[in-house]
């Protein structure tokens, strides 16, 4: 097995160990915002491989074109995130996620 | 085995275990240094799948705006991690059991794999003049060019809503309101009083 060439399943399942690694993340650091955010970003680096192996593999560029706006999507999200992270730390002066739930009404 | 082989074991294995310090560390300036590693590893993976206009703007758009922004805004904020973690360790067993189970379910969907290795062979390879780039750009400007139009005002939408929400107003700056200066009537400025003339006493 590692000798031969890598084919397809060889990049799957790189990214299927690392879409559960990200999952683990979330779990281990439920209580931190940024972590959680990190582990986001992880689940989607994952998503863009299985694409651009499926992409390479299946003679496609359509999957090369979707890893494009995954990334454009990924980007836009994690912008906001960490601006709503900044407020949340402006107004509760930490980033824990169990403050989130204080609603003021 | 040949230099292809060696590059995807090496890199697969740098890259799931800066992955695992990623999830494990304990300062998340240094997930943030580990996540960025996990970048620049996958973007060299992605060149041995002959993607490499999407490896160079992982490395240049992901690593150098979206991870510099996480380090900014890690390195800001001053949190006390540690009261954090304090639960750490209570969530390791059912965080490990869901990933492993995870990662085994999918390994079953995808074990059809190794069985039938002619189901998705290698390609053939694309001549020396082939450009990755321009073949991405080709489809993206004419198939692609409505959803192409939709991400770019995604991401207006997205500076919007990111300027709007952290936005503070400064309250010791003064400015001018150029609308209330031109719609100016001589009435507001100018009140002309009718007095009957003062006559000085001989």
């Amino acid at each position: 097995m590692f000798l031969s060439q890598p084919t397809l399943p060889y990049y799957l399942v790189l990214g299927a160990i690392l879409f559960a690694i990200s999952v683990i993340g979330i779990f281990l650091n439920r209580r931190n915002v940024i972590m959680m955010l990190m582990a986001i970003e992880l689940m989607l680096l994952a998503v863009n491989l299985n694409f651009v192996a499926f992409a390479h593999y299946l003679d496609d560029t359509a999957g090369q074109i979707f890893v494009f706006f995954i990334l454009t999507v990924a980007a836009a999200e994690s912008a906001i995130g960490l601006a709503i992270l900044v407020l949340l730390f402006r107004n509760v002066g930490t980033i824990d996620v169990e403050e989130l739930g204080r609603l003021k009404g | 085995m040949t230099f292809q082989t060696a590059i995807f074991w090496a890199f697969a294995a740098i890259l799931v275990a800066a992955a695992l310090c990623v999830i494990m560390s304990r300062n998340p300036v240094h997930s943030a240094l580990w996540l960025v590693l996990c970048f620049f590893t996958s973007a060299g993976v992605w060149l041995l799948l002959h993607a490499e206009f999407l490896a160079i703007v992982l490395v240049l758009v992901y690593v150098g705006a979206v991870m510099v922004l996480f380090l900014f805004v890690v390195m800001m904020l001053d949190v006390n991690f540690d009261r954090l973690r304090e639960r750490w360790r209570s969530y390791i067993p059912v965080g490990w059991t869901v990933g492993i189970l995870v990662l085994v379910e999918m390994g079953l969907v995808l074990i059809g794999g190794y069985l039938a290795p002619a189901s998705a062979p290698a390609p053939a390879a694309a001549p020396a003049s082939f450009s990755n780039t321009r073949s991405l750009g080709l489809q993206l400007y004419t198939d692609y060019a409505y959803p192409l139009e939709i991400a770019a005002v995604l991401l207006l939408v997205a500076i919007i809503a990111a300027i709007a929400l952290t936005h503070r107003e400064r309250r010791e700056s003064k400015y001018q309101n150029p609308s209330g200066q031109v719609r100016v009537r001589p009435g507001d400025r100018l009140r002309i009083l009718k007095m009957p003339a003062e006559k000085r006493e001989p």
